[in-house]
């Protein structure tokens, strides 16, 4: 009984020991501010040589009272006068420093407290730069779907083209093995110089262009498979029923290919999702990823790892939608 | 000149020959039956009839014109069903009826539609998709559809050897009676022969592939309707089955298969256990027969 019901919500328990365990090996390493009392020590070390070691000589004291009396620090001369010591007279001071073994590495409590502002207000925009970080997530959505459009647009008849003809896959295919492999980071400047002439507009179309060359390869490929794996019986029901191209393609041969097409879609958000990010890097467009960059450069590193669960998170959500819509045109 | 004819039609595939100066000639309104061993080539006679694959030589012609190409006018039923599966039954044999016809009115095309899945009796599973319906029920829809396009001649490729033998019973029942009902002209292709005595008019084996032709065609004098549980006790019936599984079983044993087989010999001779070894005949064990240079052979003359 007792058992069972541990069972029952295991799907929930060890996801999050799995999430805490990671959360908390982050902490463990991160670094920790914490506040060092120091005094100018330099010359103290040496005032402790002599006989009565406690005892600073005349022109040490001499050399610490002057400035003292300089400043007009007359109560500290006085107490000093008065039979205290002498490095109680030298104001100690607090310094900041953070210690832990990456000591640069922001810890779960500081990350907290500075994204803070920004979940709280996740549309609030203060600046360029600065603004909300769901805010952030819309344009870098809008970003992706524009390029993600353009992808699907271009790569799903290439693959149908490909899967159709044996000629144009021998053609093309030495040209797409060598393309597929290029990162996002070369395509964007490329794609900088190719639209040049657009002024304004050309960090958006550089990040559509490598948004669209990088995310259409998985669509064009699984689309190619998709059509080449028509079983040939629906091929012969349209040639029996002597249905003319055009009915072929839409009654038959599409939605025959639409669960593999769907496969390459999804695989293909999930590229165009990573790319923005490069994409944004290298433009200094506003959106998570060149929240990201810029945060990184402003030395704020906590917001860094804000910009990485955003990331994660909405890469997560969009590769499950993707997967509903793709269960619903799954047929036989 | 007969309505389906087939004159010294040849099929090969690669160098195996499938079918071999097939003669066969249908009349309008026969129900003919091709029994044959799987792997025979029924299939491929079926793809011929229908268009779907050409033959290397011979010619088939339906109503005196070549058949070149796959056409509305020869409505097949398929092995596997080839019903679309992103298609409700209704859909399936719509778009069948919309192609053929269009220029009947919305009204007409789905009337003719019901009526077509009324004659199969599927009414009840009228909207639904073809992966929620039994292998007998697809195969329903699929007859309905081949049906549906008003053919000349209906080809049933094997449809009922997929299903379990009380479906299979039940829908050569319903055939039968569809048959009745349109008087089509039907080929049917199955590798049961009391299927093929029980439905059609004329039954004709396919010997044993490859290179498989077409045997004397029987013809069977049974009235229709013909009942299922009487029929195996016709004296014809009995004598007709035994022809026809004669005829197969014998073009079966006709064919002599000679294989040639290079054989391969261990390269080492037998030791002599009588001669005692020595240090020197240590070193020359095994011998090999291509060492052997020279040999003595006494003969006694």
């Amino acid at each position: 009984m007792n058992e069972n019901w541990l069972k029952k919500i295991d799907w929930l328990i060890l996801p999050l020991i799995g999430a805490m365990v990671c959360i908390g090996l982050w902490h463990a390493v991160a670094g920790k501010k914490t506040y060092v009392l120091k005094t100018p020590a330099s010359g103290l070390e040496e005032m402790h040589a002599g006989l009565v070691q406690a005892l600073p000589n005349g022109e040490e004291v001499w050399k610490k009272v002057k400035p003292l009396v300089a400043e007009g620090k007359t109560e500290q001369v006085k107490s000093f006068a008065n039979g205290t010591k002498i490095w109680e007279a030298v104001e100690p001071f607090v310094e900041e420093k953070r210690v832990g073994l990456i000591a640069a590495l922001p810890n779960v409590g500081e990350a907290w407290q500075s994204s803070k502002p920004y979940i709280a207000e996740p549309f609030a925009k203060r600046g360029e730069l600065d603004q909300g970080i769901l805010r952030f997530t819309w344009l870098s959505l809008i970003l992706v779907a524009k390029g993600y459009t353009l992808a699907l647009l271009i790569g799903t008849p290439i693959g149908f083209f490909l899967g159709l003809s044996k000629s144009f896959t021998k053609m093309t295919d030495p040209i797409i093995q060598v393309l597929r492999p290029v990162s996002p980071l070369a395509w964007l400047p490329l794609g900088m110089v190719l639209f040049l002439g657009a002024g304004k507009n050309a960090s958006e179309l550089a990040a559509l262009f490598t948004i669209a060359i990088c995310a259409m390869w998985p669509t064009v490929l699984n689309t190619a498979v998709g059509v080449r794996a028509i079983p040939q019986d629906y091929l012969n029901v349209a040639k029996v029923l002597k249905l003319s191209r055009w009915k072929t393609l839409t009654k038959v041969m599409i939605p025959a290919t639409l669960p593999y097409m769907f496969t390459g879609f999804r695989l293909s958000l999930g590229i165009a999702w990573l790319v923005i990010v490069a994409a944004e890097m290298l433009t200094g467009r506003p959106g998570v990823g060149g929240f990201l960059w810029q945060e990184y450069n402003a030395l704020i590193y906590e917001h860094i790892i804000l910009c990485i669960l955003t990331i994660g998170i909405v890469g997560f959500a969009l590769d499950r939608l993707m997967s509903v819509v793709e269960r619903r045109f799954k047929t036989a | 000149m007969a309505f389906l004819e087939l004159k010294n039609v040849s099929k090969s595939f690669g160098t195996s020959t499938v079918l071999k100066d097939i003669n066969l000639s249908i009349e309008k309104g026969e129900f003919v039956a091709i029994v044959g061993f799987s792997g025979a080539g029924k299939t491929t006679l079926i793809n011929i009839i229908a268009g779907l694959i050409k033959p290397d030589s011979g010619t088939a012609t339906l109503n005196d014109l070549e058949i070149t190409e796959p056409g509305p006018d020869r409505g097949i039923v398929f092995q596997n069903y080839s019903l679309l599966p992103w298609l409700t039954v209704y859909e399936n044999i719509f778009l069948a009826v919309d192609q053929v016809n269009p220029n009947w009115t919305k009204a007409k095309k789905q009337e003719h539609v019901e009526k077509h899945i009324a004659m199969v009796n599927l009414t009840p599973a009228r909207d639904k998709f073809p992966k929620e319906l039994s292998g007998g029920m697809r195969q329903r829809v699929s007859v309905a559809r081949g049906l549906s396009i008003d053919p000349q001649i209906l080809l049933l490729d094997e449809p009922l050897s997929a299903l379990d033998a009380l479906t299979r019973a039940t829908l050569q029942d319903e055939i039968s009676r569809i048959r009745e009902e349109t008087h089509k002209t039907v080929v049917l292709i199955t590798n049961d022969p009391d299927e093929g005595i029980y439905l059609a008019d004329r039954i004709i084996p396919l010997t044993a592939g490859p290179g498989a032709t077409l045997g004397p065609s029987f013809t069977v004098d049974i009235p229709h309707p013909r009942d299922r549980k009487a029929i195996n006790h016709y004296e014809s019936f009995k004598k007709l089955r035994r022809d026809v599984v004669e005829f197969m079983l014998n073009s079966k044993h006709d064919r002599h298969h000679s294989i040639t087989r290079k054989l391969v010999l261990p390269d080492i001779e037998p030791e002599d256990l009588s001669v005692p070894r020595t240090m020197t005949s240590w070193r020359k064990i095994p011998r090999r027969r291509s060492e052997v240079k020279e040999e003595t052979v006494e003969v006694d003359l």
